[in-house]
């Protein structure tokens, strides 16, 4: 892969122009229930290309994906509660052209299905979120939840063992003391590199309801985690202690209207957190003010357009995610039809709004019947926060140059997907006649949806999670 | 009674019918009931209870010989609360009082020849049936009821919920006393 030249002004993304292409595509090809199989397959990830797979066991199913802050590693959660981490190939000369690919660095089991004895519940182990910390020594760290439980897992690297211990041979046996006749100091020796997760805090028995989101804050001391009703800020160092900060429970819960359905910390104001509701509105909150902060200082809420009323209304206007921009000055929030971009400094109505998929307005039912309308799309910056990026149906994802206005459709699919290959824009054809490349919205796949995405933090790189395939795409200039 | 509002009227029923049926199913949906989709059907079932209401109102009064099922519907749902899983009180938003007990699974509307809710893989694939995790539907409710002589339907086997002709009996419902919440 080449890097992009130097002299590319800021601001602009080149993936606009069509010239994304796939770096590589992961697939876990192992079902993670053996009895399904009909070949024996060892249990291990592989990142060819050449496994087909039809059918995709649920536990597979990724649920999460984000890259760290320099861009290095990248997480994926999935719903059997497992997390595999991918790492940048290094640059080589020799390879120049390798540069740029991400191969599977770790691979552990970060939750698993609970039982709550009291409730009669089962919990689920499907990973809602992962969040890394900044990196502050040779180990990487991160924070994965599911439903109830948030760890803070360390990923570290093996490449030196000691050997030539006195009271103990190479397997680990031990030796009769007898034997012994002279004493060694034991050297370390380099060994294969080993990567290893170690759960360092678990912080647990904090949430009633399930857990939809976490948010390290700037600071790298606390986080928050955030559930159905209740926001909690935790000290990474303490796990047996957080501080309840937003509480929207009402007394009565016959007279709930309204739920929490994300928040995040403003990257650089360790003070301040912002959370969205299931009305469409965004609370800023600021933790200086009071210890509980049930009080917003700002409220970003756009009022309903009357004319487009439906028995679906409240649906979708629920958002389902919520990122501030790098720079703090925006956020951005995704709710069911369209990504919506705010100035911080204006709460009466969006800076930017941007249709995702607006077809889909006028099959509002069915995809209530078949369940889509719950479907929660997440959204993400650029690096410059020049571009935002969405997901769709039909493993397609939509991309909005702020300041260009464009848009582009792409699809990530295996069909479309060799290696190197280059993106060809998509479209959808909303009524009367369809053209060669287009394709109907009656046609659209529901059952391929594009919910998880995350943007490298400085270059044009994102990561796509299509059910159980991940792709990863980077932009190239000639 | 124009086309149109009766056009209305039965896509507001059969939403309603809808929305039961998946408030029902999320029941027994693994990692419990979901606070913020729970919220989201009972917003949907109120919008169209206010539509289907409002042109009920223009419509006049009911016919009747649908009583007896309006009320075996009414106590159906007023004994539910009885049956959701006791120790799982804190966390039910105010559907739960709307919910129909599983002796009386008012499912699809004819017209809905397939519940994809409840077909879909992702959602059956981990149902753990009969064991502890799920509601002991068959169980008799404690619950006191409105009319104790009423015959029940056996408890349905979890994860059916169309029986035709079951929203005809919802239609006749005066939903002020369904949903006594709202």
């Amino acid at each position: 892969m080449r890097l992009p030249p130097a002299t590319r002004p800021e601001g602009s993304c080149p993936a606009l122009h069509a010239r994304t292409r796939l770096v590589c595509r992961f697939q876990d090809p192992e079902p993670a229930d053996l009895s399904m199989e009909e070949e024996s397959d060892t249990r291990k990830i592989n990142n060819s290309f050449l496994r087909d797979h039809n059918y995709a066991t649920e536990a597979d199913i990724i649920s999460t994906v984000e890259f760290n802050s320099s861009g290095e590693l990248l997480a994926t959660g999935d719903k059997g509660g497992r997390v595999v981490v991918f790492q940048r190939e290094q640059e080589s000369k020799s390879q120049p052209q390798r540069r740029g690919e991400y191969n599977v660095y770790s691979t552990f089991q970060s939750h698993e299905p609970e039982f709550d004895y009291l409730k009669s519940l089962e919990i689920e182990e499907k990973i809602n979120k992962i969040k890394w910390l900044p990196q502050q020594n040779a180990a990487y760290f991160l924070l994965s939840t599911n439903d109830k439980t948030v760890k803070l897992w360390k990923i570290s690297e093996r490449d030196k063992r000691p050997e030539g211990y006195n009271l103990k041979d190479e397997d680990g046996r031990i030796r009769d003391p007898s034997t012994i006749t002279s004493l060694r100091v034991p050297v370390l020796q380099p060994m294969d590199l080993m990567v290893e997760a170690t759960a360092r805090r678990i912080f647990s028995n904090a949430h009633t309801y399930h857990i939809n989101s976490i948010s390290v804050n700037s600071d790298l001391q606390t986080f928050i985690s955030t559930d159905d009703l209740r926001v909690n800020l935790w000290n990474l160092e303490i796990t047996d202690r957080s501080f309840n900060i937003v509480d929207i429970k009402p007394a009565n819960m016959e007279e709930l209207t309204e739920v929490i359905t994300s928040a995040e910390f403003h990257p650089q104001q360790c003070h301040t957190f912002a959370y969205s509701s299931s009305k469409g509105s965004i609370r800023l909150c600021d933790m200086r003010q009071a210890a509980l902060c049930d009080k917003h200082c700002k409220y970003f809420e756009e009022p309903e357009d009357p004319s487009t009323r439906s028995f679906f209304s409240e649906i979708i206007s629920s958002i389902s995610d919520v990122k501030f921009s790098h720079n703090g000055r925006y956020l951005m929030t995704r709710d069911y039809l369209t990504v919506k971009v705010w100035d911080l400094q204006m709460e009466n109505k969006p800076l930017e709004t941007y249709q995702v998929h607006d077809y889909l307005r006028g099959k509002l039912c069915s995809l209530y019947e078949n369940d889509c309308i719950f479907d929660k799309f997440e959204c993400v910056w650029n690096g410059s926060d020049s571009v935002i990026m969405t997901g769709s149906y039909n493993n397609f994802f939509r991309m909005f140059d702020r300041n260009t206005k464009r848009d582009v459709t792409l699809e990530a699919s295996r069909e479309n997907s060799k290696p190197r290959a280059i993106l060809k824009p998509r479209k959808v054809c909303v009524g009367g006649k369809r053209r060669k490349d287009e394709i109907s919205v009656d046609s659209l796949d529901f059952s391929k949806k594009i919910l998880h995405t995350t943007w490298h933090p400085h270059e044009n790189i994102i990561a796509v999670a299509a059910t159980n395939n991940l792709y990863i795409f980077q932009d190239k200039v000639n | 009674m124009s086309a149109a509002i009766m056009e209305v009227n039965a896509e507001a029923r059969r939403i309603l019918a809808v929305s039961i049926s998946k408030l029902y199913a999320s029941r027994t949906q693994r990692g419990g009931l979901r606070l913020h989709r729970s919220l989201l059907l009972s917003l949907v079932m109120k919008s169209a209870r206010d539509i289907y209401h409002s042109s009920r109102e223009s419509e006049g009064p009911p016919v009747g010989g649908e009583q007896p099922s309006t009320e075996e519907a009414m106590d159906a749902c007023s004994g539910c609360p009885g049956e959701a899983n006791p120790g799982h009180r804190e966390p039910q938003p105010e559907p739960e009082s709307v919910e129909p007990a599983p002796e009386d699974p008012e499912g699809c509307d004819g017209e809905i020849t397939e519940d994809k809710e409840n077909r879909s893989p992702a959602r059956q694939s981990r149902k753990r049936r009969g064991k502890a995790s799920a509601a002991p539907d068959f169980l008799p409710s404690k619950r006191a009821r409105l009319e104790p002589g009423e015959e029940r339907y056996a408890a349905a086997p979890l994860g059916s919920c169309c029986r035709a002709g079951a929203v005809d009996s919802l239609s006749a419902l005066s939903l002020n006393r369904v949903i006594p919440a709202f």
